[in-house]
């Protein structure tokens, strides 16, 4: 905890982050659909084309391909560019700008055309979201080699990944959690890089690891509250990177703990649980691994209706009860554990986000 | 002959003379990638950009024989490109549908249908923003026209008054598939029109009319920053992809084919020329005869190149700062 430091939520951090790149980089231009709306962006581009001009703050016609090639060709002529999503499904629009020529000019071109472009788009949950505007798609981005993706979940790192995406030369997808964008924390004022390379480990523990990754990772560290009153101590890690994937630190942990609990925010087939396992054991990295389980997404699209989409969002509860399966605690410890946490959070709602959940952590 | 009307005719046979010898070579099965020649088609490249300068960029797509080498691209990194050796203009990596030699604002080459169109554009805003007095061509062909990004890209660069020239290489066939199997129409400037895009529709096989009309468009463009759309029917002499004729197949009718071969764009510059005593047939024979001198040799080279080194597969993933 950070006492009497600033703290902001998520999405001033990546406002702030965005208008101290433009006034140090001249040539970085941002463009999107409603960037220069009276929302901008949930808040994320508010009024910065009222101080940079809607030259470098480009409103775009709603042509989700037609403006990420438009960003490349940009790119490849000495411009940094920042394209921003509403949705993440908008951006399957795009997937064949974004997979064929993003992705792919480095390397075809022998190392000629760099694209430095930097996209960001948005997940949304909740308030009857639907089918198609709730989607994690994180995992078909990360099948492609070239690209970068990211997932932040605290409002420190939207603001550094985001400066670390916008100096790399490669192009590199940020993928905000509408629930991150709530989250408060610790932001330095001044402008400052992390690395976007590597999870991070966010607590110490020693019984089981649990990696996460955005919004799940608020979710993870307020079970984790509650697991931590009856003696267990999870060690958390922040995912973070999804490409390029670095698992090591990963290995690391469940060297200790022997137990792994894998939370994601998209479906679990085919997700990133399922790259981390296969990974982890085809290559034999840690022995004497004792369990290993997956949190994602069940196989169906995301229903509007709250009433349904209670049973599909996973939270702190399926995480709690996971863990407590994991490691095959005794009958009467489960029970404690359980009625415990009913108490704290009798009544979990999937469409809004919990007042508890907004940090600072 | 003046400097021009040598600098086209040179242009014209040089790619005429490229592709046909990649035509009798493919059988070789040293150009292990597919082709898509130029032949019949080479008159809409070498008109564009003869009236363009250095710092003006092209973009292209599939069929980019062309456009690399009337953009003065070079004839052996093109060739040694083909062969997959490591002199290629990408390393290699990208074979035929990927030319580009950035030394000479040959940028891009991207095969997807319409895939480079915004590029392009972005390109051109690129230039607008910098207040850079160039141009930027995007060719593209036919079908291009039916995919959806065409119209996002003219309608941005419409909005925004960028300057580019869209031109469209009417050559009637998506692979086997007639234009009137595919739209209701083949004027398009209509697509033009609909994004309040100034366009013109013309032979794409009569040169020194492209390239008048393409250097009154520049002049223009420069004056007062905007589009233009324009469109030039042309007819692809081989298959779709590959080296060969597949006429047998009658998908494309016999009159016309006999009406463009004998509207051949090297046929009608060269008769034009002729005409006006401005070349003998021994002049012709010579140039052609020096040309493919320089052709052979560069055959030879990208022959004799290496291929790249088996070391270097995954590099060029991921830029370093």
């Amino acid at each position: 905890m950070h006492k009497n430091k600033r703290i902001i939520t998520a999405s001033e951090a990546i406002l702030e982050s965005t208008e101290q790149y433009l006034d140090k980089f001249k040539n970085f231009i941002v463009i999107g659909e409603g960037v220069n709306d009276p929302k901008g962006i949930f808040g994320t581009t508010l009024n910065l084309f009222k101080k940079f001009g809607n030259t470098r703050i480009i409103e775009s016609p709603v042509s989700e391909n037609g403006i990420t090639g438009i960003s490349i060709g940009l790119s490849m002529n000495h411009f940094k560019v920042l394209l921003v999503h509403q949705r993440v499904e908008f951006a399957l629009l795009s997937l064949e700008q974004i997979f064929n020529n993003a992705a792919k000019s480095f390397y075809v071109s022998n190392g000629t055309h760099k694209v430095p472009i930097v996209i960001r788009m948005i997940i949304g949950r909740g308030w009857g979201q639907g089918p198609a505007h709730s989607q994690s798609l994180e995992t078909i981005f990360s099948h492609i080699p070239g690209l970068k993706v990211l997932m932040p979940s605290s409002p420190y790192d939207a603001k550094g990944m985001l400066w670390s995406a916008l100096e790399d030369p490669n192009p590199v997808l940020i993928i905000e959690h509408r629930w991150f964008h709530y989250v408060r924390g610790y932001v330095p004022k001044k402008n400052y890089k992390v690395n976007i390379d590597k999870p991070a480990l966010l607590i110490k523990g020693n019984n089981i690891t649990i990696v996460a990754n955005s919004y799940n990772v608020t979710e993870v560290i307020f079970s984790s509250k509650i697991l931590n009153k009856f003696g267990i101590y999870p060690e958390i890690i922040d995912l973070r990177v999804l490409r390029p994937l670095n698992i090591q630190l990963i290995i690391q942990s469940l060297r200790k703990t022997k137990n792994l609990l894998i939370v994601e925010t998209g479906y679990k087939q085919y997700g990133i649980g399922t790259e981390i396992i296969a990974q982890i054991s085809e290559n034999k990295l840690v022995d004497k691994i004792k369990s290993i389980s997956r949190i994602g997404l069940p196989d169906h699209p995301t229903p509007s209706s709250r009433s349904l989409a209670k049973k599909y969002y996973r939270s702190s509860k399926e995480i709690i009860y996971e863990v407590v399966k994991q490691l095959n605690l005794n009958l009467e410890l489960k029970k404690k554990i359980i009625s415990y946490y009913k108490k704290k959070l009798p009544s979990t709602k999937v469409d809004v986000p919990n007042p508890e959940f907004k940090g600072p952590f | 002959m003046n400097n021009l009307e040598k600098r086209i005719l040179m242009n014209l046979l040089k790619i005429r003379l490229v592709e046909k010898q990649i035509s009798e070579r493919y059988a070789e099965q040293l150009m292990r990638c597919p082709v898509h020649l130029s032949l019949g088609q080479e008159a809409c490249a070498v008109g564009v950009c003869q009236s363009l300068n250095i710092a003006d960029q092209v973009y292209s797509s599939h069929r980019c024989h062309s456009h690399y080498l009337a953009k003065s691209g070079n004839l052996k990194a093109m060739l040694c490109e083909l062969h997959g050796k490591r002199s290629g203009c990408c390393g290699g990596r990208g074979g035929s549908m990927h030319l580009m030699d950035v030394s000479v604002g040959m940028m891009l080459s991207i095969p997807i249908v319409a895939s480079i169109i915004p590029v392009a554009v972005g390109a051109a805003l690129s230039f607008k923003l910098k207040k850079k007095k160039n141009i930027v061509v995007v060719f593209f062909g036919d079908a291009a026209l039916e995919e959806g990004v065409y119209h996002e890209a003219a309608n941005f660069a419409s909005i925004h008054n960028l300057p580019i020239i869209f031109v469209c290489e009417n050559n009637k066939y998506s692979c086997f598939t007639n234009i009137e199997n595919r739209q209701p129409n083949d004027d398009f400037t209509r697509f033009a029109k609909c994004h309040k895009i100034k366009s013109h529709k013309m032979s794409g096989n009569k040169v020194m009319e492209i390239f008048y009309k393409t250097k009154d468009i520049i002049s223009s463009i420069k004056k007062n920053p905007s589009p233009f759309f324009l469109q030039l029917d042309t007819y692809r002499n081989v298959e779709h992809c590959g080296p060969n004729n597949d006429d047998y197949l009658n998908y494309r009718n016999n009159n016309e084919i006999s009406y463009w071969l004998q509207n051949d764009p090297i046929n009608l510059y060269t008769e034009f020329l002729k005409k006006k005593k401005k070349l003998s047939d021994k002049t012709l024979d010579k140039i052609i005869l020096k040309l493919n001198k320089e052709i052979d040799e560069a055959f030879l080279f990208a022959k004799n190149d290496k291929f790249p080194k088996i070391d270097t597969l995954d590099k060029f993933i991921y830029a370093q700062k």
